[in-house]
């Protein structure tokens, strides 16, 4: 039965859903949603629900909780989440699952409160110190959050690495119909490694230090394997109107929302625009952008932020076709309207001036 | 022929990594001897801080987890929350639980956390090469206090027991020392109370074990000894600070 | 279900007053109501950093198509219970749109192009015996000018969502709605510049 549900809770309660009994979080707006649902279901469930003292206390209590053998998560927005660093790296050094969901809001700083898409490097290029990759899902309806929030325990599970929701501030308090889909039990490895007293076994140890020479090198040469088989294996994205597209667009999350009503007015004119949205942000979809950038005008990516992601574009598109950018910062979310008005910027096509009195179109 | 003394099996038998007359090694072995006598291995999950127990899980043969510098009692939480029913301790020393880890710490105690916790404080920073601990004492020469710590510009030592005995969650805390072998079987005794403190779900207890550390107290072994005994126990005196288990 | 709204048809709705008027539950039940009756909905708060007092705005789309961004540039409707409010996002309101004014707190100006219903809200609520239901007021204001879902509908959902709370908040609630249908459905005529 479909429910009205914002995104924060729609993740809280997927990740009950996928199992996880233990949750850590720090309250920051906006976020709050996710964590005032947890502190009223987990009592009900019979799991553990802990506010605490800081969001790095939170992000280790998850560390402890996996490192338990459990489904554990914690959640937060950007500032938080740079407090959180610390704890990711190590939860990726010692090779443990477990689900982060940032609720992004406007940086640098204390910021603002309101949609921002300006954490993505940070996201996807490793956050914290050291040579490593979460898993990052970009949800752009409160659906596909319950959806992805779904899949990540799973995915976190299969490849014991940490996975990131990246939403915002829009995604996170937006309220719309969702329901949560039975899903087929996944074959998924047994956690041997975790920590559950070596009752009649060898001990196991759960750690990320490794200071005899040459040990290191080893186990990053293992992690890589392992990010490699995730960039094979996890890329998702989502395609719209890409087939004969003159420009195609690239955005994720909120700004894909935007970019998808652009193409939805394009759709009556000779010029057309398609979408590229990326579901995966790392792993990068950038065997579908360099595939379709060999067929079109040129590529706007669109964003909110000051151009993060379109540094991972233009890597994909190597250099192929010209890639522009749109980007709002400090909270601010495109509008179709400028959207339009950047594609006719950037499109040498008389044609494209015709998608101006599109902006019109309701 | 009966054996009158030797290494417990939870005790590695492997070389350690500390320094000569380190007190990191009695005190591994003093758990590994509870762990033995208890029979709990199999139930027993520890953690190792970052700093000179870093490497606490080569010498304990059990499942043990670490945790970023100053973090065990968020991940100890974290784990006995999965476990209720497990031993759960963490080890740390003064720099991982008393500097940067004190927020942590004082919080797992506020919740009442029915975990134990294994406080070695030798007041000062040995593996980064004898730096001011947060409970080094005043006057004390460190790499970083070269004349000596003054309390005008450093601050005063932290006691820990004393600060956590005000908050409503701390069950049980002491205060021992290392400094002789009639204190080591204090100690003991000491970590005993906390494990049973925990098992029969009394709630949060540490032991703060007060440990030589010769080269960067640039002392003997045996002046070492004499000065915990001497100086080191006028600013932590020793004894029981706090037991609400009754 | 009575729905009115024909095919292809969109209509955004941004609600706004002080934080603590009611507005966050004026826009859900019309969604939710939306939502059972099988429209497509977003609903999207935007609050400041206060908690009562300050601006609290939602933008509210309902449509039988997908719906894109959730934030509306230009509304169909406009809901605004004061005066602070109502400076601020009038000139969301697309020419000809409803303007449905909380005259208890709004002074009417010369606004143009717009179709206003003065609504009393707050004193009708007052002399219901509960000012908090000045919002459900609007709301029976509202389904009687837009005629989108039955008035049973909303109720259902009200009485769904106060059955666990104490006292009679139920009929009050329902008194104000009927009281905000029945003063639409006796103005025949909108007042229109």
């Amino acid at each position: 039965m479909k429910q009205l549900m914002t995104g924060n809770e729609a993740a809280a309660e997927a990740a009950i859903v996928a199992g996880c009994r233990y949750y850590y979080g720090y309250p920051i707006t906006p976020q709050n949603e996710l964590i005032n649902y947890m502190s009223m279901r987990m009592p009900q469930i019979g799991g553990s629900f802990i506010q605490a003292e800081s969001e790095i206390a939170a992000i280790n209590m998850v560390y402890g909780s996996a490192a338990a053998g459990a489904r554990a998560m914690t959640s937060s927005s950007s500032p938080g989440i740079s407090l959180k660093q610390e704890g990711i790296s190590y939860l990726a050094g010692s090779e443990l699952p477990c689900v982060i969901v940032n609720i992004q809001r406007g940086g640098p700083g204390l910021g603002d409160i309101s949609a921002s898409q300006a954490d993505y490097f940070q996201a996807v290029k490793g956050g914290g110190h050291g040579d490593y990759h979460t898993i990052v899902l970009a949800p752009s309806s409160v659906q596909e959050m319950a959806d992805l929030v779904y899949d990540a325990f799973d995915l976190a599970d299969k490849y014991r690495n940490p996975v990131m929701i990246l939403g915002d501030a829009q995604i996170g308090q937006l309220m719309e119909p969702m329901e949560f889909h039975k899903r087929p039990k996944k074959n998924l490895p047994q956690k041997t490694w975790s920590l559950t007293g070596a009752e009649g076994r060898k001990r196991n140890i759960v750690k990320s230090f490794y200071p005899v020479k040459g040990q290191l090198e080893e186990f990053n040469a293992h992690l890589q394997r392992k990010y490699k088989a995730i960039e094979e294996h996890e890329v998702r994205y989502e395609t719209v109107n890409t087939h004969k597209a003159d420009i195609v667009l690239v955005a994720y999350g909120t700004s894909a929302r935007v970019c998808a009503d652009v193409v939805r007015k394009s759709r009556q004119l000779e010029f057309k625009v398609g979408l590229i949205r990326p579901i995966t942000l790392w792993p990068f979809p950038k065997e579908i952008i360099r595939k379709i950038s060999e067929k079109v005008q040129c590529i706007l990516t669109v964003e909110m932020s000051a151009g993060q992601m379109v540094e991972d574009v233009r890597l994909a598109v190597e250099g192929k076709c010209p890639v522009h950018f749109y980007g709002r910062t400090g909270g601010g979310v495109p509008t179709s309207t400028q959207v339009i008005k950047k594609i006719v910027e950037v499109v040498p096509d008389n044609l494209a001036n015709t998608l101006l009195q599109l902006a019109e179109v309701r | 022929m009966k054996a009158l003394y030797e290494k417990p099996k939870t005790f590695i038998d492997t070389p350690t990594h500390f320094c000569p007359g380190c007190g990191h090694g009695i005190v591994l072995r003093l758990i590994a001897e509870i762990i033995d006598a208890w029979g709990i291995r199999g139930k027993t999950i520890g953690l190792a801080p970052v700093g000179c127990a870093v490497l606490a899980y080569n010498y304990l043969d059990i499942d043990m987890c670490e945790a970023a510098h100053g973090r065990p009692p968020a991940v100890a939480t974290g784990i006995k929350r999965v476990h209720p029913d497990h031993v759960v301790f963490a080890y740390q020393g003064d720099g991982d639980l008393a500097a940067i880890g004190t927020a942590e710490i004082i919080h797992a105690a506020n919740r009442g956390e029915n975990i134990t916790f294994i406080f070695v404080n030798n007041a000062v920073y040995g593996m980064t090469n004898g730096q001011m601990a947060p409970t080094t004492l005043v006057g004390q020469k460190t790499a970083t206090t070269p004349s000596g710590r003054d309390s005008i510009n450093y601050g005063h030592p932290i006691r820990v027991c004393e600060l956590l005995s005000v908050l409503g969650g701390s069950s049980y805390l002491e205060r021992v020392s290392l400094s002789s072998p009639e204190n080591v079987r204090k100690t003991k005794k000491a970590l005993e109370k906390g494990f049973k403190t925990q098992i029969e779900k009394r709630g949060f207890s540490l032991i703060e074990i007060l440990s030589p550390c010769p080269i960067y107290w640039r002392m003997d072994a045996n002046e070492a000894m004499r000065h915990i005994d001497e100086e080191m126990s006028k600013t932590f005196p020793l004894g029981v600070v706090k037991d609400w288990t009754q | 279900m009575n729905s009115c709204l024909p095919t292809d048809i969109t209509e955004r709705i941004i609600l706004a007053g002080f934080g603590g008027q009611g507005m966050m539950l004026l826009g859900k039940l019309i969604a939710q109501a939306a939502m059972i009756d099988g429209k497509k909905v977003t609903y999207f708060p935007s609050y400041g950093t206060e908690v009562r007092g300050g601006t609290a705005v939602y933008h509210l789309i309902i449509s039988n198509n997908e719906i894109f961004s959730p934030i509306i540039e230009e509304a169909d409707t406009l809901i605004v219970m004061n005066q602070p409010s109502y400076q601020k996002f009038k000139g969301m309101l697309k020419a000809g749109g409803l303007l449905l004014l909380n005259t208890s707190m709004i002074k009417s100006d010369n606004f143009p192009d717009a179709k206003i219903y003065e609504v009393p809200a707050t004193e009708i609520a007052s002399k219901l015996g509960n000012v908090l239901v000045s919002n459900i007021v609007m709301l029976g204001a509202y389904l009687a000018i837009k005629k989108l879902f039955s008035p049973n509908l909303i109720l259902e959902q009200l009485q769904g969502m106060l059955k666990a709370k104490k006292g009679n908040l139920f009929a009050i609630n329902k008194q104000a709605l009927e009281r905000g249908l029945h003063l639409i459905e006796s103005i025949h005529h909108p007042y229109v510049r």
